[in-house]
């Protein structure tokens, strides 16, 4: 057991540090930072899905006024390569994927580079390329592992034969689609190569992953290497790792004889070539018995990856740990297509993966007869179903039930089309929720005395948004015993202590846990009046009892659907959840999050799909205007709640990631809304009108 | 996008003389589409000639209770004049489902009509349009279509207009008025857009130079009853899957008359003659609306992945018929 840390400044309702320069407009974002002549970039995209450059014909874009040169495969630096073939780029001819970075232009201003690149003109050798997921692709296969670093496939007992024998079964395909990040702030970065070395701004959830890779394929040593990178416009998951575009910035850089060069990729852009969550089809078998115990779990999932680099979403990783059966699988099988690297996206594995087994439930519930809280009550496992260890705490069920009485879910009619109200029929759904409480070695903090009682906390986080900044300074103070007032952290640059990604839910147990470690450190060594210029840095301590507990944060998601009559619109006029995350370190941030989350999975269970044209290879409608998010109006009553989680176990501070648990099983629960509102059952993400209009099909 | 020039003319004359004077110059209203466009290289032109600060922003009374809208009139401003709400609540309503506030404070009535398609293929010049460039083909034939034509189409081009405000001047009958190289005309609101046929880069029947000065919208006695529904993916900023305007009259429970006309469906606004035809004289009943909303739809061809849009489009009309009938009756 961890010692807990004593909260004062922890769980109070603090503004975030960096609101007021947010809002005011003085917070930098990566390309805003004022540097003497910059150079701007706008890239060249490849328009087959696979083939080769054979020419780039570069004369118009070189004559225009104002253009300074044009990179391309056949004149690019070199870079290198072996190890990651997504952002080894401009090093051969060959095309991956439509969209793939084959160039760039670089000139006096951001419109003489846009019209340049226009005016380049592409030979291509072509070759049929295939961009088709289906499952019945005689060609996929099984990863070694899928991410981070989880098992491809789990067995426990015979899934099959206690299916075959139960006396309840659902068995169903369920579909989730392609879909993109699209943070607030597209990825920007400016480059800089001076004489000592490489400055980076840039748009990126973690300064020194960055760093890490940018030396690996520069061959540089991190002493070289600074990124910066004060203010986030949001992430997702699609500025966790390095893509393409930090690349061509830091290779055009090379070109400019020591001017910055810009590169702010359009939303367009967005659709090509900085990561996106593969489509998933799950094929899910749930077998009972007559009471509803489960006897047989399997969710057999097929999804893509790149052909020239492999990403495998764990989709199929969390009906391991959910509920309680004997006999249990779980498979992931991958399509390599010409298609561009998938990446990380807010809650990869458990939003998708929750999304059709939290269905099957719902439908395995009315072919018990049984309420859906009361089936998931009592497949509750004592234990991880997974791993064999105890929880360090799960209190699903108290989400549920919490939550239920917030919803008010007993008044809700057993029949699905019960309910007809001004032309919209009207139904509730629950589905739960969970994400892993995940840590990763690599972080430290500096504690500073600064004089008059205030003190320094340096470490190289990244805020992207989610009120980390406000949360590390809340711990940092009770870590030292000192109102937050008196502490100002320094976060987002590599010059800083070294610090994890901005991702996986992990921030604050990372990043804290080491920020405690220093602060009880510090006073070990220096006391409670230390004098002014006293540091210390220390590592981020291990966290034993991630080796002898499983950890989860667990929830519950109601929501209340409206499907119109007439029309099939389906609008979501209320969601509710309840989550048990640990200690709440801030109401205020964590709401946000929540409910963030929450809008988000909204915004997936109605409305986000990348189309991808099979002729063409490439996601068509590759803007904000054709590929909808929820809009203000589409996002009514949106509440969050938690319960008080006591978990002594997960890190100095009590608290589980809450980044992403919001976006977890709000499509489901309002999947299932729609079915008890209208009779029918949606499994093809996302729920559209068309499927609501009987004579349509 | 390409460099180009701006003027702005001091009169609607100089302007129209500008503009037909050079096959590659475009007048620039709210810039709400025509900016875009230029972003993505859908259009080129070489020179802008702006006329916001020419034509009319009055809404000015007709003898007959109708009412001229002048061209440079924004959506939001329109959407939120008196009269237009009083007189024409299909038009307030159409203006208000579209698009979103800082849009429709920038967009002018005569740029809104001159909006082109949202086919996905036709903004993105990496893949063939034939309404971008003759000749190409039609990506979104057997494409993504989910939003395009089920009444009107051809093998040149499936695509649908997405202005809400031209449904409802269809509806309404509105007539607009055309400043040109030769003088002034006026063109039925019905038949401003075409139907693509063999030439879908044509989204209406304007010359190059014309320009939209003002729309009239004759006096309707029964225009306060009258209303827009939308039907679309996500509850603002989305175009219509399928939208209806309509105007109903009924005396003595029968329709004495009535105007409809659907967004969604077609290459331009469709005006429902046929079910108008139909319903006069007619029970204002759901039976008979159905009836004529069938017949109005028979033709439908739907692709692939849009055949939802017939029942839909059936339905909506149903719907706002009733409901116009139930309001009539309680007047």
């Amino acid at each position: 057991m961890t010692n807990l840390l004593s909260p004062s400044a922890m769980g109070t309702d603090r503004v975030r540090v960096d609101g007021a320069a947010k809002v005011t407009g003085r917070a930098r974002y990566a390309c805003e930072h004022p540097v003497p002549h910059p150079v701007y970039l706008h890239p060249l995209q490849a328009t087959i899905a696979r083939g080769t450059v054979r020419e780039l014909h570069t004369d118009d874009a070189t004559a225009l006024p104002g253009v300074l040169t044009v990179l391309t495969p056949f004149n690019a630096p070199p870079l290198e390569t072996g190890t990651d073939a997504e952002l080894e780029i401009l090093q051969s001819p060959e095309v991956a994927f439509r969209g793939q970075l084959i160039g760039a232009v670089l000139a006096e201003t951001p419109e003489i580079a846009r019209q340049a690149a226009g005016l380049v003109r592409a030979r291509y050798d072509r070759e049929p390329h295939d961009v088709t997921l289906s499952a019945d692709r005689d060609d996929l296969y099984a990863p070694e592992v899928v991410n981070p670093s989880l098992p491809t496939d789990t067995h426990d007992g015979d899934p099959d034969a206690a299916f075959a024998a139960a006396q309840r079964a659902v068995e169903a395909t369920y579909t989730t689609p392609m879909l993109h990040n699209n943070p607030m702030e597209p990825h920007a970065t400016i480059a800089i190569w001076d004489s000592d070395g490489l400055t980076l701004y840039d748009s990126t959830q973690g300064v020194h992953a960055m760093r890490e890779v940018v030396t690996s394929v520069f061959g540089l040593e991190p002493d070289q290497v600074r990124v910066l990178a004060p203010y986030v416009g949001g992430g997702f998951g699609s500025k966790g790792t390095p893509h393409a575009n930090l690349v061509l910035a830091v290779l055009a850089a090379k070109r400019t004889a020591g001017r910055p060069v810009k590169f702010a990729v359009t939303r367009q852009q967005m659709f090509s070539f900085v990561g996106y969550r593969t489509p998933t089809i799950q094929r899910v078998r749930l077998g009972a018995d007559a009471d509803g115990r489960l006897v047989s779990i399997s969710n057999d999932v097929v999804e893509q990856t790149a052909r020239i680099k492999e990403f495998a979403e764990q989709t199929g990783v969390p009906a391991r740990s959910m509920y309680a059966a004997p006999n249990r699988r779980t498979t992931h099988r991958l399509a390599a297509l010409d298609v561009p690297v998938p990446s990380w996206m807010r809650a990869p594995g458990e939003c998708p993966g929750m999304f059709a087994p939290e269905v099957a439930m719902d439908e395995l519930a009315e072919a018990c007869g049984l309420d859906p809280i009361e089936l998931r009550v009592r497949n509750e496992p004592e234990t991880d179903p997974d791993s064999g260890l105890p929880f360090s705490s799960r209190n699903l069920v108290a989400c549920l039930r919490e939550g239920a009485r917030r919803f008010g879910w007993d008044r809700r009619p057993r029949l699905p089309r019960s309910t007809l109200d001004g032309g919209w029929w009207v139904g509730t759904g629950v589905a739960s929720s969970s994400y892993p409480v995940h840590s990763a070695p690599g972080s430290s903090a500096t504690v500073r005395a600064t004089g008059g009682g205030r003190y320094e906390v340096l470490i190289g986080a990244v805020d992207i948004g989610t009120g980390a900044w406000t949360v590390l300074t809340q711990i940092a103070a009770d870590a030292l015993a000192v109102p937050a007032e008196r502490v100002d952290v320094r976060i987002g640059d590599t010059d800083l202590p070294e610090a994890t990604v901005a991702g996986g839910s992990s921030g604050t147990t990372n990043w804290g846990s080491a920020i405690v470690e220093a602060a009880r450190e510090f006073r070990q060594k220096f006391g409670a009046d230390p004098h002014p210029g006293d540091e210390l840095t220390a590592g981020m301590p291990e966290l034993p009892g991630h080796e002898r507990f499983a950890m989860r944060a667990f929830g519950a998601q109601f929501a209340e659907v409206r499907v119109n009559a007439d029309t099939g619109e389906v609008r979501v006029p209320r969601l509710l959840g309840v989550f048990a995350a640990g200690r709440i370190l801030n109401p205020r941030t964590a709401r946000s999050q929540f409910i963030g989350g929450m809008t988000m999975g909204l915004s997936m269970a109605l409305h986000e799909e990348s189309v991808v044209d099979e002729r063409f290879g490439f996601v068509v409608n590759h803007d904000l205007a054709e590929y909808h998010i929820a809009s203000c109006a589409d996002v009514a009553s949106v509440q969050a709640h938690w319960l008080d989680e006591h978990d002594p176990h997960v890190n100095p501070m009590g608290s589980k990631g809450i980044g992403e648990i919001g976006i977890v099983g709000t499509a489901a629960a309002v999947a299932n809304a729609a079915y008890h509102a209208t009779g029918v059952r949606v499994r093809d993400l996302p729920i559209k009108a068309d499927e609501f209009l009987e004579e349509a099909r | 996008m390409i460099p180009f020039d701006y003027r702005r003319p001091d009169d609607i004359g100089t302007a129209v003389a500008t503009v037909t004077g050079n096959p590659r110059a475009a007048f620039l209203g709210g810039g709400t589409n025509l900016v875009d466009h230029m972003k993505l290289g859908v259009a080129e032109p070489e020179l802008l000639v702006d006329v916001t600060g020419l034509t009319s922003r009055d809404i000015e009374r007709l003898p007959d209770g109708g009412l001229r809208v002048g061209a440079g009139v924004r959506n939001s401003d329109l959407a939120a004049d008196p009269l237009v709400r009083e007189r024409f609540p299909v038009l307030a309503q159409a203006l208000l489902s579209g698009a979103s506030g800082q849009l429709r404070n920038l967009a002018t009535t005569g740029g809104n009509l001159l909006q082109r398609t949202r086919c996905v293929y036709f903004q993105d010049v990496t893949t063939p349009c034939n309404k971008r460039e003759p000749g190409q083909g039609c990506s979104a034939l057997e494409g993504y279509h989910r939003h395009h034509a089920v009444l009107g189409a051809s093998r040149q081009c499936v695509a649908v207009h997405p202005s809400d405000l031209a449904v409802a001047l269809a509806a309404l009958d509105a007539v607009v008025r055309v400043q040109g190289p030769g003088g002034e005309r006026t063109i039925p609101a019905e038949t401003l857009h075409r139907l693509p046929g063999e030439h879908p880069e044509r989204d209406t029947v304007l010359e190059h130079g014309e320009l939209i000065t003002a729309v009239d919208l004759p006096g309707l006695p029964f225009g306060p009853r009258s209303r827009y529904r939308k039907a679309r993916d996500r509850a603002s900023f989305a175009f219509a899957l399928v939208s209806v305007a309509a105007a109903l009259d009924v005396a003595g429970g029968l329709v004495r008359d009535v105007r409809i006309a659907f967004g969604g469906l077609a290459h331009k606004p469709w005006r429902a003659r046929l079910a108008e035809d139909a319903l006069r004289g007619r029970p204002a009943a759901p039976d008979e609306f159905r009836a004529a909303a069938e017949a109005e739809l028979a033709d439908a061809q739907p692709l692939r992945d849009n055949g939802f849009k017939v029942p839909m489009a059936r339905n909506m009309l149903v719907s706002v018929l009733t409901e116009l009938s139930a309001e009539d009756g309680a007047a």
